[in-house]
C-alpha cells in the first residue's frame, strides 16, 4: 500500500484525542444522570414506603394535621398528617419572597440604572457577601435579634413563621437581587434610547420598558428565591419554634418540612415508620424543587423574545 | 435660508478632551428633507444627537454653542428634555421596536403623557401607521409582537411610533442602512410624503439616497461642516475640493 493511503486510513493522533475527549464527557454526563436518578429513586422508594409498607393514607398525609408517625390512629394507620409542615414551608417561603422582592427590585434597579461605577461595585460585593454567610450564622442572628424583636413588637413567644420569614428574607435577598440584576443588564440599551427619544422620563423608561422587558427574568429570579427559601433548613429551624402543629397565625411556634427533617432524621431508626415518614417529607421537598425548576423553564420558554 | 426653524450656531462638542464637533453653523426650515453626509466618524451622527439632546446620556460630553428650536435655546438649564424630545423625534439606525405589540409600540409615546381615551389612541395609531406606509401590512395583526415583523416593517413601525407624538422635527440616523433595497425604497417614498409637514434631518451613507430625497445637503468631515447648500449644487458643482473628492469616491 502506498504511504498516503495508509496515512489517511489510520486514525491520526488528533482524532484519537477527540474520541477520548468525547468518551470522557459522556462518562461524566452518565455519572451525573445516574447520581440524580438514584437520589430520586432512593428518596422515592423510602418516601413511598410510608404508604405502601406502613399503610398510611396519602390523604391523611396531605390533608390532616396530626403528626405522630410512631403512634397509630383509630383506623390502625400511622398518624402522618404533614399539613402543618407543608403549610409552614409555604408560609415562610411566600412571606420571605414577598418581603424580599421589592427590596431586591429596588436594589437591582439602582445598581443597573442609577448607580455610578463605585456604587455598583459596592452593592455587588455586599450582595455577594450576603450569599457567602453560612446559614447557621443567619440562624444565630435570627435567634438573638429577630426572635426578641418579634416577641417585643408583634407578641407571642417570638418563634414562628414571621421570624422564619424575616431570616429567610435576608437569605433570599441576594439570590433575587443578583438574578434580577442579570436580567436587567440583558435588556438591550436601544430600548432605553428609543423610549427616552420619544420623550419618556428616566423613571417612565425604567418602569414601562426596562422592567417590562426584563419581566421573565425577574419572575425567574423570584422562583429561584422561592426554591432557596423552601429548601433552607438550619436557619429556619433555629427560629421557627419546631412545633408540629398547624400554624394558627404568624406568631405561633410551627415547623417546616426541612426543620422537621433535620430535627428528626437522627432520632429515628432506618426502616421504621417514623423514619419512612420523614423520607416522605423529603420526597415532598424534592418534588417541590422539581416543580420550581419546571416553572423556571416554563417562564424561560414563554418569555423568550 | 428662509424660515429658519431649527438653528445651530457655533456648536462644539467634546468627548472628554477630544473635540468631535468643531463649530457647526446650520439652519433648517420647518419642512423638507435635509441630508447630512460624510465619512464614518466625521461627527454627523453626533451632531444629529445634539438636536434632541440624546448626547446628554453619555457622561463626559460637553457641548457649547447655541441650538435654537423655534427661537428657544434648547440647552438652557431649564429646558425640559421630555418636551424637547417630543418635539424632535428620532429614528435609529437599527430598527428598535419595544418587545411589545405593534399597537403598544405606536401608542407608547402617547400614553406617556397620561391616560388617553381608547378612541383617541386607536385613531392616532391608525393614522400614524398609515403615514408610515405600514398600515396595510399590519392592520390585521396589531396585537402581535412588533419583533415578529421583518426589519423593514419594524423600521416603519418605529417611524410610526415617532409620528404618533406629532413632533415638528424628525431626526433619522441612517434609517435604511440595515435594510434591504425594497424596504429602503418604501421608507424613502414615505419620507417624500412626510417632508410636506415635517422637518426631516437624515444622516445617510447612501449618496444616491441623499441626492434622491433631500432638498438640502451638508457635508461633514472630521467634525467640521465643509459645505452646505441645495442638494443639486452640492452634488453637481461642489465648491470645496474635499466635497468633490468625497462625492467622487476618492476617500471615505
Amino acid at each position: 500500500m502506498d504511504p498516503i493511503k495508509t496515512k489517511i486510513q489510520t486514525r491520526s493522533k488528533e482524532t484519537r484525542q477527540e474520541i477520548w475527549g468525547q468518551l470522557l464527557s459522556y462518562a461524566a454526563i452518565i455519572l451525573i444522570v445516574a447520581v440524580v436518578c438514584s437520589i430520586f429513586m432512593f428518596v422515592a422508594s423510602k418516601g413511598l414506603a410510608t404508604f405502601t409498607k406502613d399503610h398510611a393514607s396519602l390523604r391523611d398525609f396531605l390533608f390532616t394535621t396530626d403528626w405522630s408517625p410512631t403512634t397509630m390512629g383509630k383506623d390502625g394507620r400511622p398518624l402522618v398528617g404533614a399539613l402543618p409542615m407543608i403549610a409552614g414551608s409555604f408560609g415562610v417561603t411566600v412571606l420571605a419572597v414577598i418581603f424580599a422582592t421589592p427590596f431586591a427590585l429596588g436594589t437591582a434597579l439602582y445598581m443597573t440604572q442609577l448607580a455610578g461605577k463605585h456604587g455598583q461595585k459596592l452593592l455587588q460585593s455586599v450582595t455577594e457577601l450576603l450569599v457567602g454567610i453560612p446559614s447557621v450564622v443567619y440562624g444565630f442572628i435570627g435567634l438573638n435579634v429577630v426572635v426578641p424583636f418579634v416577641r417585643e413588637h408583634f407578641g407571642g413567644s417570638g418563634y414562628g413563621i414571621l421570624s422564619g420569614a424575616f431570616v429567610l428574607f435576608v437569605m433570599v435577598l441576594p439570590t433575587i437581587t443578583s438574578l434580577t440584576v442579570d436580567s436587567l443588564r440583558a435588556v438591550p440599551s436601544h430600548y432605553q434610547a428609543a423610549s427616552l427619544a420619544l420623550g419618556a422620563t428616566e423613571w417612565q423608561t425604567m418602569y414601562k420598558v426596562t422592567l417590562r422587558a426584563a419581566l421573565p427574568g425577574i419572575l425567574t429570579a423570584i422562583v429561584f428565591g422561592m426554591a432557596r427559601a423552601f429548601g433552607e433548613a438550619l436557619a429556619v429551624q433555629m427560629v421557627i419554634g419546631n412545633a408540629t402543629l398547624m400554624p394558627h397565625g404568624l406568631l405561633t411556634a410551627s415547623s417546616t418540612l426541612t426543620s422537621v427533617l433535620t430535627m428528626g432524621i437522627g432520632n429515628t431508626v432506618m426502616g421504621t415508620v417514623g423514619n419512612n415518614a420523614l423520607w416522605s417529607l423529603a420526597l415532598v421537598l424534592l418534588l417541590m424543587s422539581l416543580l420550581f425548576n419546571l416553572v423556571v423553564k416554563w417562564i424561560g420558554r414563554k418569555g423568550r423574545i | 435660508m428662509v424660515n429658519e426653524y431649527l438653528t445651530t450656531k457655533d456648536v462644539h462638542l467634546f468627548y472628554g478632551q477630544k473635540e468631535a464637533l468643531k463649530g457647526i453653523n446650520l439652519a433648517f426650515p420647518q419642512t423638507g428633507i435635509h441630508a447630512l453626509i460624510g465619512p464614518s466618524g466625521c461627527g454627523k451622527s453626533t451632531y444629529l444627537r445634539c438636536l434632541n439632546r440624546m448626547n446628554d446620556l453619555i457622561p463626559s460630553v460637553k457641548i457649547t454653542g447655541e441650538i435654537e428650536l423655534d427661537g428657544v435655546d434648547i440647552y438652557q438649564p431649564k429646558t425640559d428634555t421630555v418636551e424637547l424630545r417630543r418635539q424632535v423625534g428620532m429614528v435609529f439606525q437599527q430598527p428598535n421596536p419595544f418587545p411589545f405589540s405593534i399597537y403598544e409600540n405606536v401608542a407608547y409615546g402617547l400614553k406617556l403623557s397620561g391616560r388617553q381615551s381608547k378612541e383617541f389612541l386607536d385613531e392616532r395609531v391608525e393614522q400614524s401607521l398609515k403615514q408610515a406606509a405600514v398600515w396595510e401590512e399590519v392592520k390585521d395583526q396589531l396585537g402581535d409582537s412588533a419583533l415578529s415583523l421583518s426589519g423593514g416593517q419594524q423600521q416603519r413601525v418605529c417611524i410610526a411610533r415617532v409620528l404618533a407624538v406629532q413632533p415638528s422635527v424628525i431626526l433619522l440616523d441612517e434609517p435604511t442602512s440595515a435594510l434591504d433595497p425594497v424596504s429602503s425604497n418604501l421608507i424613502e417614498e414615505m419620507l417624500l410624503t412626510l417632508r410636506e409637514d415635517y422637518s426631516c434631518i437624515i444622516v445617510t451613507h447612501n449618496l444616491q439616497q441623499a441626492s434622491r430625497i433631500s432638498e438640502t445637503t451638508s457635508f461633514f468631515l472630521n467634525g467640521s461642516l465643509i459645505e452646505s447648500g441645495p442638494t443639486k449644487e452640492i452634488f453637481v458643482e461642489p465648491k470645496k475640493q474635499e466635497t468633490d473628492d468625497y462625492l467622487s469616491g476618492r476617500f471615505g
